[in-house]
């Protein structure tokens, strides 16, 4: 009796063990892929692209490294997924969520060999990973009330993100750097108003915060330089010879002259315009779209600094520091509103001209300037930058912090043992097995960073038996230590996110016993 | 066949054979069609019940999809086979006309056809096997409407649609917060429901994902949720009893349709175009703010000017709001979607208590939330978590929640679940077999044990030895005759189904063996098959 195919030509289908050997065999490579960059200690990847110019990046960051990735597995996806969200959602922590749920499949896979069912591992996950968030619940400290221990906590956090990133060597330096700005924001998490210009040369300890507002743009010929008290006007409005915009409006001419008439008629039209935007008492006028050379010279005459073609978001910033409105229509110069500042002045970063607003009157947004050997390390310390700015925004709302160096994930296991123990039934190998992936980050940590780490981590154990430890491991002098003195601390948002979706992925990697692969979709081939 | 004779005894070609098409017939064609059938419902056996696995789905693309759902596993699914195909329909018209039980029709049909093959073995007719199980599917579905309960709730007392929602929810990856979503879906349902015509329109329910955050964070909204910002930075976040003008029409100089062209001579004329075009884009900003609107919304585009023009006159904006959206939006508000701005009146209007925007994660991600709004005939549910995949999942599972909600609102019968409801219709149909005379009686006996396939398929997936527990379990319902005893898939202890409160809607179930015994039926007819040979 004949079988016919029931998928069409080149879709597989693979079941049972099968299917669930694939996903965690994906999964798990994919862990230990991102698994020795995690830590202070954790080396960097280099990641060519294939497309043109085989461009080079040279990252730490899980999610990077990830989203460059090209994979096939279907399993491995999913990890790529969540290290992508952690990323969006909490910037930090994108290593390890990956690493955390590797290490459960890892688990899992052992229990899976010893004939116990995929949905009991779930369940007993379920109950760990809800046992592991209340022991997390209970030990963390929050400092919202005390401004000045509450600064000096976001600090603590910003050099513990930072430790592991290629800024580590400065990572006062860019902590201060961080906290600062993110001050500014006055509990807004918008990170677009937080400009981060890079400019390669100096050395990455030349990097600074600036109070003020900086545009990579130049100043117009013949326009001052140098403006004191100045007067801005943000637009977004085409500087060009204005199109009519009623539709089907064209022009027809039966005479050279009448050409000349039209042309001087939109000249005219042009200078109106400049003369009502003149009319604002503006001395500093920002477009977001091109300035043309006729109204440009009309602003040079008038003594305006004019500067064109500022992009978008730095026109929203702009708006924001200076707290003046993006205009698009002149009539009533009366009721728009300008922006001010004190000062606006070219400056040089580099060889490069930059303009520089300072004295705004609204502080909202500010500008880190980046200073570096070469374009890989200002792209990676960028993310770095990025990474540590995400963290505090999430921070500032949400104020719990944590103790770091794996002394969180000793406590989570110290909690889920307790539960497995008190738990009847094959759930509890489950639980156990979660308290061991749990316990795998401070292993991995320290084997990142050449130690014994079966030595330290017996050490940390035995250590937290107490009640209310601090200990952690301490990189950097390779031994247990108390990481409250140390000054480690993480938020207590990240180490959630990390704890919730990597069991929820593991979970769902866990529950599939099929996997069916449709053909690929044929496209040309252009090579 | 395929060559016959004329009446002067020249042969000619009904049907060109050979190496252009492959052709079965006869039996040949039904055992063929019956494997290919099955080969289908085994994929999805495994996912049935509280304890079935999930599949994972690598679309054309390299997307993948992670779903317990049988409608969307069998969606994805690339067949090639005409049966399967079949089958992939049956699941979706289940999922159409009902919304839940999807998985459980195409393992109905599969055991239907893995019945009948038995009986083609002995010689039975395919008609005589078809007309058979069409006399028990009527037998089946009677009998459902017997056993059957009625359920009382009213929107005060809606606990018991809860725990029908909860039984669709529990097999599902999110059955880790069923309570709170069996709540937000029964909730959703009852906001949009008509109670008084026993109906309730889906489309009025929004479901909108976002990734981030967990699950628990889902929450049901009673208004609209927009995926979009204001049109202009600097436009207020939060605006409190919002008159909302609805526009269809771009904040744009018209375009007539008919073709034109505007010449432009000279200077004067230049002139007056150019005032002109300023007075539109003033009198547009003027209408909206004569009626007395605080909010437009507006499905087209803005120019730049109009924008600020809004923004000046301190009238925050949205653009590009999609027109499915935007009819939401009407019908929450109770406001009128106004084509022109000549139309613009203070009665079209639609009212808010409030809108606000709210912003997610790190990256620069907005959503307007429009609530408290003059009727709340229109809500949004709108789902977090962790990742992209289990949004989807969540998405389907809060689906078919929604739809059990909705037939229960429309009939208020149950049957219980766990395989009861289909123990007792075997039990049923094993009866009237007797009765009949002929050769349909072993169909009819053959029905019955197909039936028997769905509890075993529960007992198999939670692990329980399938025979032993679906014996024990009949033998108890006989017993007693009581029709509530089913498979115990968590492991409670009991297989009272009125205990463990697992029910199902009668609706369901009763198009669940209709549709399967359909398309059985259909294929069962089928006894030649023409395809053409691979290329």
């Amino acid at each position: 009796m004949p079988i016919d195919k029931i998928f069409k030509d080149d879709a597989s289908e693979e079941k049972g063990e099968r299917a669930r050997m694939a996903s965690f065999i994906g999964a798990m490579a994919v862990a230990d892929l991102v698994k020795s960059t995690l830590g202070p200690k954790g080396m960097d990847k280099i990641l060519q692209s294939t497309g043109r110019g085989h461009s080079v990046t040279v990252t730490n960051d899980g999610a990077t490294i990830l989203k460059s990735l090209h994979i096939d597995n279907p399993a491995a996806k999913v990890l790529v997924d969540i290290s992508k969200v952690q990323d969006d959602e909490v910037g930090d922590g994108t290593t390890s969520v990956v690493v955390l749920a590797g290490e459960l499949l890892r688990e899992a896979e052992k229990l899976v060999t010893s004939k116990i069912h995929p949905m009991t591992i779930i369940a007993g996950y379920r109950m760990a990973a809800e046992c592991a968030r209340e022991a997390l619940l209970k030990r963390v400290m929050d400092n919202k009330e005390n401004a000045e221990k509450f600064r000096s906590d976001l600090m603590k956090i910003a050099m513990t993100t930072l430790c592991s990133k290629i800024l580590s060597q400065d990572k006062e330096h860019f902590a201060e750097m961080a906290v600062d700005a993110i001050f500014r924001l006055k509990g807004s998490t918008n990170l677009e108003s937080i400009q981060i210009i890079k400019k390669p040369g100096g050395s990455l300890r030349d990097s600074f915060l600036d109070e003020g507002f900086i545009l990579d743009k130049k100043i117009g010929i013949g326009q001052p330089k140098r403006i004191e008290n100045a007067k801005i006007l943000v637009a977004n409005t085409a500087m060009d010879t204005d199109k009519v915009k009623i539709y089907g409006a064209r022009v027809r001419v039966d005479s050279m002259t009448k050409v000349a008439e039209i042309e001087g008629a939109e000249k005219e039209k042009m200078k109106d315009k400049v003369n009502k935007i003149l009319a604002h008492g503006i001395n500093c006028f920002v477009n977001r779209q091109l300035i043309y050379n006729f109204p440009e010279e009309l602003f040079a005459d008038a003594g305006v600094l004019a500067i064109e073609h500022a992009d978008f978001e730095g026109i929203e910033r702009l708006g924001l520091v200076t707290g003046g409105e993006i205009a698009s229509t002149f009539d009533n110069p009366e009721s728009v509103k300008l922006g001010h500042c004190k000062l606006i002045e070219e400056i040089m970063i580099g060889e490069d001209k930059l303009i520089h607003f300072s004295g705004v009157a609204m502080g909202q947004a500010c500008s880190i300037v980046l200073r570096g050997a070469s374009h890989h390390v200002l792209d990676e310390a960028e993310r770095s930058l990025h990474d540590a700015l995400c963290v505090l925004s999430q921070t500032v709302n949400d104020s719990r912090v944590l103790l770091g160096g794996g002394w969180p994930e000793m406590v989570m296991a110290k909690e889920v043992d307790e539960l497995a123990r008190k738990t009847a039934g094959k759930k509890s190998h489950a639980i156990e097995a979660f308290s061991r992936a749990l316990v795998a980050i401070p292993t991995t940590i320290a084997d990142n960073a050449g130690l014994d780490s079966a030595e330290l981590v017996a050490q940390l154990r035995a250590k937290h038996h107490n009640e209310g430890c601090n200990a952690g491991i301490d990189v950097i002098s390779g031994a247990v230590g108390d990481m409250e003195e140390r000054g480690i601390y993480e938020a207590f948002k990240v180490k959630q996110a990390v704890l919730l979706s990597a069991t929820e992925a593991a979970e769902m990697i866990l529950r599939v016993d099929e996997i069916i692969t449709c053909a690929p979709r044929r496209r040309e081939d252009r090579m | 066949m395929a060559l016959a004779f004329d009446e002067f005894g020249r042969p000619f070609i009904i049907l060109r054979e050979q190496d252009q098409k492959t052709r079965l017939r006869g039996i040949d064609a039904q055992k063929a069609n019956i494997a290919a059938g099955k080969a289908v419902a085994r994929i999805l056996r495994s996912s049935l019940g509280p304890k079935g696995m999930d599949k994972m789905l690598q679309g054309p693309d390299g997307d993948v999809t992670i779903t317990n759902d049988g409608a969307a596993i069998l969606e994805q699914m690339d067949v090639d086979n005409q049966i399967a195909k079949l089958m992939v329909e049956l699941s979706r018209s289940q999922d159409y006309e009902i919304g839940d039980g999807t998985t459980g029709v195409v393992v109905m049909a599969g055991a239907l056809l893995e019945q009948a093959e038995r009986q083609l073995d002995r010689g039975i007719h395919p008609i005589r096997v078809a007309e058979g199980y069409e006399m028990a599917s009527r037998v089946a579905v009677e009998h459902l409407e017997r056993i059957s309960q009625k359920f009382e709730f009213d929107v005060d007392n809606f606990e018991p649609l809860v725990k029908t929602c909860m039984t669709t929810l529990s097999s599902k990856i999110v059955n880790r917060c069923k309570r709170s979503l069996a709540e937000i879906a029964v909730k959703a349902v009852l906001a949009v429901a008509d109670l008084e015509r026993r109906d309730v329109n889906l489309d009025l329910i929004k479901v909108e994902g976002k990734v981030g955050g967990n699950l628990e964070d889902t929450e049901l909204i009673y208004g609209i949720l927009v995926d979009k910002d204001m049109s202009h930075p600097q436009m207020p976040k939060q605006i409190e009893d919002a008159h909302i003008a609805i526009l269809t029409c771009p904040f744009e100089p018209p375009k007539p349709k008919t073709k034109h062209k505007v010449d432009i001579d000279t200077v004067e004329k230049f002139e007056t175009l150019r005032k002109q075009e300023q007075q539109y884009f003033d009198e547009m900003v003027q209408k909206c703010k004569d009626v007395g609107a605080t909010l437009v919304i507006c499905q087209w585009g803005f120019d730049d000017e109009a924008n600020h023009l809004l923004m000046h006159r301190n009238l925050p904006a949205v653009r590009w709001v999609g027109g499915v959206e935007l009819e939401l939006i009407a019908i929450a508000t109770g406001g009128r979607i106004v084509p022109r701005f000549q139309e613009l009146t203070p009665e079209k209007l639609g009212k808010a208590g409030m809108v606000r925007e709210k912003s997610f994660g790190t990256t620069k991600e907005r959503m307007l939330y429009i609530e408290h709004c003059a009727n709340s005939k229109a809500v949004t549910i709108f789902i977090r978590g962790g990742n992209k995949m289990m949004i989807e999942e969540t998405k389907r599972s809060i689906h078919d929640a929604l739809c059990v909600a909705r037939n229960l609102i429309r009939n208020k019968s149950i049957v219980y679940g766990g395989g009861a409801a289909e123990i007792a219709c075997s039990l049923a149909v094993d009866a009237a077999a007797d009765k009949y005379p002929g050769v349909e009686q072993y169909a009819i006996r053959a029905f019955a044990e197909a039936l028997d396939s769905v509890p075993m398929a529960l007992a198999e997936n939670s692990g329980l030895q399938p025979i032993e527990t679906l014996s024990a379990v009949k033998s108890q319902q006989l017993k007693e005759n009581i029709p509530f005893y089913g498979i115990d898939c968590n492991d409670v202890g009991t297989n009272d189904m009125r205990e463990q409160n697992v029910f199902e809607t009668l609706i369901g179930k009763q198009q669940q063996i209709l549709l399967a015994t359909q398309v059985v039926k259909m294929i069962l007819k089928i006894d030649d098959v023409i395809s053409n040979s691979e290329y």
